[in-house]
């Protein structure tokens, strides 16, 4: 059975649909990645996951139980957890504060925290030498690095990833994009939703093309960096 | 499972569509017939210090009296709606524009004022209109760049330092206040003066023509690029400011007609009370003004009017009502809460709970009665009912906030506002 | 104008004037606490702190302890003093729970309009004040002596009561106490996250409904403390005392860094001298226009405040 289900998802904002009738499945230890175009309705389809945008219509199930109306941080108690795009930290909190945040849900959190914060730690070693700044002064690339540790330090189930490499040197999207493989490997389920379709196509063992609110095609990671149409579309290849 | 949340809504168009059904019936009359109710209708209006209707009338004060306080109101809540409906800013010191205006009207036409002007009726009202105007435009300046909630505090502030000025104000009267403010010209066929204070008759006529020109001048307003220029600054200050719509000082024009009118209904006030002092403007009223245009509708001319009507002549009927008549009035208010909440429009995740907290509205409602009978010390006479609508009111705030912040007769625009909004919940908020 | 009257006293004015500032500054941390999770200015706060104005008197009534009678011993004054914070805190914090139940949480689960909250909380705050004048009257209630002001010492040749040290000192233990619960503990934090990042808070986990009803609390708390210290100060109170208190504790929120804990401090503090030189300048009538003129003043050349906004930034 898949970890993650979601059926004929509907979102809008206000009268504007944003998202229509959208389906797709993660299964446990998968990497799945959601790429299409800016305005596609990807971070929207992020939102309706974490919680944060209510949904209009369709169902969500994650391991089995429906979640479509639960409370955002009851999803992140159930082992859901999302790095958010951009700006998704805590400015006025240092980043080892931000990365304790992290772990606000998890009542194991005292015995977790030390272990947890070393693994961070050794993933991004900047953040370590940052550890005692205010999230607010870190520089993008740094930033995007914390929202990625501090989801990890929820030790979720499922990481939903929104646009890890937005605003990145390329150097560094290589190596943010290993450190997903790496955490893949180590058991953890992720949904990542990229515009760099082509980074994301790569590492993903399954994706889902959005274009304008609806899934238009799905297949595996290398099929799709394989299809002519994909390439035109999305990998700006002839 | 889409299909269900796709009937649930054809089923809530439905009835929304039913409960329109007033306005589409007035729409689909015929001209003349309308054109023809609505002069029945301002008769009526007008004949009513003559007609004294029976159950209407109020017997314990002067009905004459009673209507003019109501059409103060109505005038108010018509230009506190301006701002609060209209350009969607909360002005809580309403008062402070009125006492500006009754205190300029005083200050330049008494003959007891320190300032020796005795400027008369119709030179003043110019005056007044202008001085809460430009006071609205100073209190305004400084504070309409910023949040909306800053507003709020500082015209509350407002409306209490306004009377702390005239407390301590030796050309402002002080706490003694100002007598003699000048009244209206105009004499009878026999030569006595029109506008007494013995019979308030001319005064009513007078607000009623002024209430008629404000809302026609409210109506052209709104249709004009000003009152698009407001819409957009309600629903979205930043898209509106994005979009060119120079925000502030549309924001300034609203504050300062408010004001105006404000100014307006405090000075026909002063004239007709012949005498004020600072005690003549709590800070409350402000609140009973504002409770007028929520209770009524923001943004609804006709509903602001009803909601004046409400608040101003509604405690005024009841402190000298019968008890067989309070109990049909009780009677019919529960009633027509209980019709509203099965009618109102059901959310998707109306459950039990739901059902819970209205049974609990509905039990507080059966228990209000004896409750207030077992308490006489507190409630003792019904005299006391007047000490209670402030208590009333403050209530009809919050009732209407959580259960219908649009009003009794909304503004469709509004109305639509609200509804865009309450689906964008996080899911399972509150619950 | 009268500059010789504030030279001459200008020490002891600021003194008295520390002494009322330290009120207003506990009553300011409501309005701060709820303005940095919900960018909302909470009206209905000066009725939760009349709640506790009211509550100091009942428990001394409670104790026996009437408006005329002599001050008790020591002891005896120690303990009410404890009791009756304890219980002003806590009916201020019910009544602040209260209004978040009935007059927000509602509101949040319809999404509405900031204009809508503050016009439920406006309702909320008559209410309140009603009821108070309903069941206490509409008269001065006076507090009891409790406190003798006895000079204890003279600094710049003003003189310090025990009164006033009192009062600054309970305010300033009860701001450090609640700055180390806000930076310290996991509930706090959970507030400075949903201060900072909302939607990363809900993504983090944390209970938006909780951490808002905490602040609610919290901020009824202070001002229930603020309250019973207002009792001592002032000897009197009134359904409608909120009114002046809340204008100016929400000026000094404002004037601090509004949404900012020790904003909250400073710009009481401010305010309170301001006040009282103000006053000596231009006669004790135009007291309560100055706070006002004052935050006018403010909002105009410095509307985030001496500190700036927001709960995160002022601890990083």
């Amino acid at each position: 059975m898949a970890l993650l289900e979601i059926t004929d998802l509907s979102v809008h904002y206000g009268r504007v649909r944003a998202v229509h009738e959208v389906s797709l499945t993660v299964a446990e230890g998968e990497i799945v990645t959601l790429i299409g175009a800016n305005g596609a309705g990807k971070t929207t389809t992020m939102r309706a996951l974490s919680g944060l945008q209510p949904v209009s219509s369709g169902r969500i199930h994650f391991d089995g139980e429906d979640i479509t109306h639960l409370r955002a941080d009851l999803r992140v108690i159930r082992g859901i957890s999302q790095a958010p795009e951009g700006r998704g930290i805590f400015p006025g909190m240092s980043v080892r504060d931000n990365l304790d945040m992290g772990a606000y849900a998890r009542r194991d959190r005292h015995l977790t925290r030390a272990a947890d914060l070393e693994r961070v730690f050794t993933l991004f070693p900047r953040l370590k030498e940052r550890s005692r700044q205010a999230g607010g002064t870190l520089s993008g690339g740094e930033q995007q690095m914390l929202t990625i540790g501090r989801a990890l330090m929820a030790r979720p189930r499922l990481l939903l990833l929104d646009e890890p490499s937005m605003g990145l040197a390329p150097m560094l999207i290589g190596q943010i994009f290993e450190i997903l493989q790496e955490i893949n490997e180590q058991g953890t389920t992720i949904l990542l939703v990229e515009q760099n379709a082509h980074r994301a196509l790569s590492v993903a063992d399954r994706a889902y093309i959005l274009e304008t609110g609806s899934i238009v095609a799905t297949g595996t990671g290398s099929a799709l960096l394989d299809d002519p149409s994909v390439r035109a579309a999305y990998l700006g290849v002839a | 499972m889409t299909g269900f949340v796709d009937r649930l809504r054809l089923a809530d168009e439905q009835r929304a569509a039913f409960a329109a059904w007033p306005r589409r019936w007035w729409a689909g009359l015929p001209r003349p017939v309308r054109l023809g109710a609505l002069v029945a209708f301002a008769a009526f209006l007008v004949a009513l210090p003559i007609l004294q209707p029976p159950v209407l009338t109020t017997t314990g004060t002067d009905f004459t009296g009673v209507l003019f306080t109501v059409g103060v109101y109505c005038l108010c809540a018509l230009g506190l709606n301006i701002v609060v409906g209209l350009a969607g800013l909360l002005d809580l010191g309403y008062i402070g524009f009125f006492a500006v205006g009754a205190y300029s009207v005083a200050v330049f036409g008494s003959p007891q004022s320190k300032l020796a002007t005795e400027y008369p009726w119709l030179v003043c009202i110019p005056i007044a209109i202008a001085i809460s105007m430009v006071s609205g435009a100073i209190l305004g300046g400084p504070t309409l760049r910023l949040r909306g909630d800053y507003l709020a505090i500082v015209t509350l502030g407002f409306g209490e330092i306004v009377r702390l000025t005239a407390v301590n104000s030796e050309v402002l009267g002080a706490a003694a206040g100002i007598p003699e403010v000048p009244r209206p010209p105009g004499e009878r066929a026999d030569g006595t003066r029109l506008f007494t204070i013995v019979d308030v008759t001319p005064f009513y006529w007078l607000v009623l023509a002024l209430i008629f020109l404000v809302v026609l001048a409210g109506a052209n307003l709104e249709r004009s690029r000003v009152g698009r220029a407001w819409v957009a600054i309600r629903e979205d200050e930043d898209v509106a400011q994005l979009m060119g719509v120079p925000t502030f000082r549309f924001k300034l024009w609203a504050f300062a007609m408010g004001a105006a009118v404000g100014g307006l209904s405090g000075a026909l006030f002063a004239s007709r009370q012949t005498f004020i002092n600072p005690e003549s403007f709590p800070v409350q009223t402000s609140l009973m003004f504002l409770a007028a245009v929520v209770i009524g509708g923001a943004g609804n001319k006709f509903g602001v009017v009803l909601g004046a009507v409400i608040v101003a002549y509604l405690p005024e009927r009841l402190r000298s009502i019968d008890d067989g008549l309070l109990v049909v009035w009780y009677v019919s208010l529960v009633l027509g809460l209980a019709t509203y909440l099965l009618l109102r429009r059901r959310g998707p995740r109306d459950g039990p709970r739901t059902y819970l907290r209205l049974g609990v509205v509905a039990g507080i409602l059966a228990a209000l009665p004896p409750l207030l009978l077992a308490m006489p010390e507190v409630f003792g006479s019904r005299g006391e009912i007047g000490q209670l609508r402030y208590l009333m009111f403050g209530l009809a705030l919050i009732v209407m906030s959580v259960f219908r912040p649009q009003g009794l007769i909304p503004s469709r625009r509004r109305a639509i506002e609200l509804e865009d909004r309450a689906k964008e919940v996080e899911p399972g908020a509150t619950s | 104008m009268n500059i010789d009257f504030l030279i001459d006293n200008f020490a002891d004015l600021s003194v008295t004037g520390l002494a009322q500032g330290a009120i207003y500054a506990l009553v300011a941390l409501g309005y701060t606490l709820v303005y940095g999770v919900l960018r909302l200015i909470n009206f209905a706060h000066s009725e939760v702190f009349v709640t506790g104005t009211f509550a100091t008197i009942l428990t001394l009534r409670g104790i026996g302890i009437g408006p005329d009678d002599p001050v008790p011993s020591l002891l005896m004054v120690l303990l009410t003093l404890v009791l009756a914070s304890i219980v002003a805190a806590l009916s201020s914090g019910a009544v602040a729970l209260l209004v978040e139940r009935v007059a927000y949480r509602p509101l949040r689960r319809r999404n509405a309009p900031p204009l809508v909250f503050l016009i439920s909380a406006v309702g909320a705050s008559l209410v309140l004040m009603e009821i108070y004048a309903l069941f206490l009257g509409r008269d001065n209630v006076r507090v009891g002596n409790l406190i003798k002001p006895r000079t204890q010492f003279t600094v710049f040749g003003a003189d310090v009561t025990n009164r006033q040290i009192l009062i600054v000192v309970s305010a300033v233990l009860m701001m450090v106490v609640l700055d180390s619960f806000i930076s310290r503990t996991r509930l706090g934090r959970g507030v400075r996250a949903v201060s900072q990042n909302p939607d990363a808070a809900a993504l983090m986990g944390v209970n938006k409904d909780r951490v808002i009803a905490l602040t609610f609390l919290l901020g009824g708390l202070m001002a229930g403390v603020a309250a019973v210290l207002y009792d001592l100060n002032f000897g009197v109170t009134k359904f409608s005392a909120g009114f002046l208190i809340g204008l100016k504790a929400f000026t000094a929120a404002v004037l601090g860094g509004i949404g900012n804990l020790r904003g909250a401090l400073l710009g009481g503090l401010l305010l309170g001298l301001a006040e009282n030189w103000g006053q000596a300048l231009l006669g004790s009538a135009w007291r309560d226009v100055i706070a006002f003129v004052f935050l006018i003043v403010v909002l105009m050349f410095r509307p985030t405040g001496i500190l700036g906004e927001s709960l995160g930034r002022a601890r990083v």
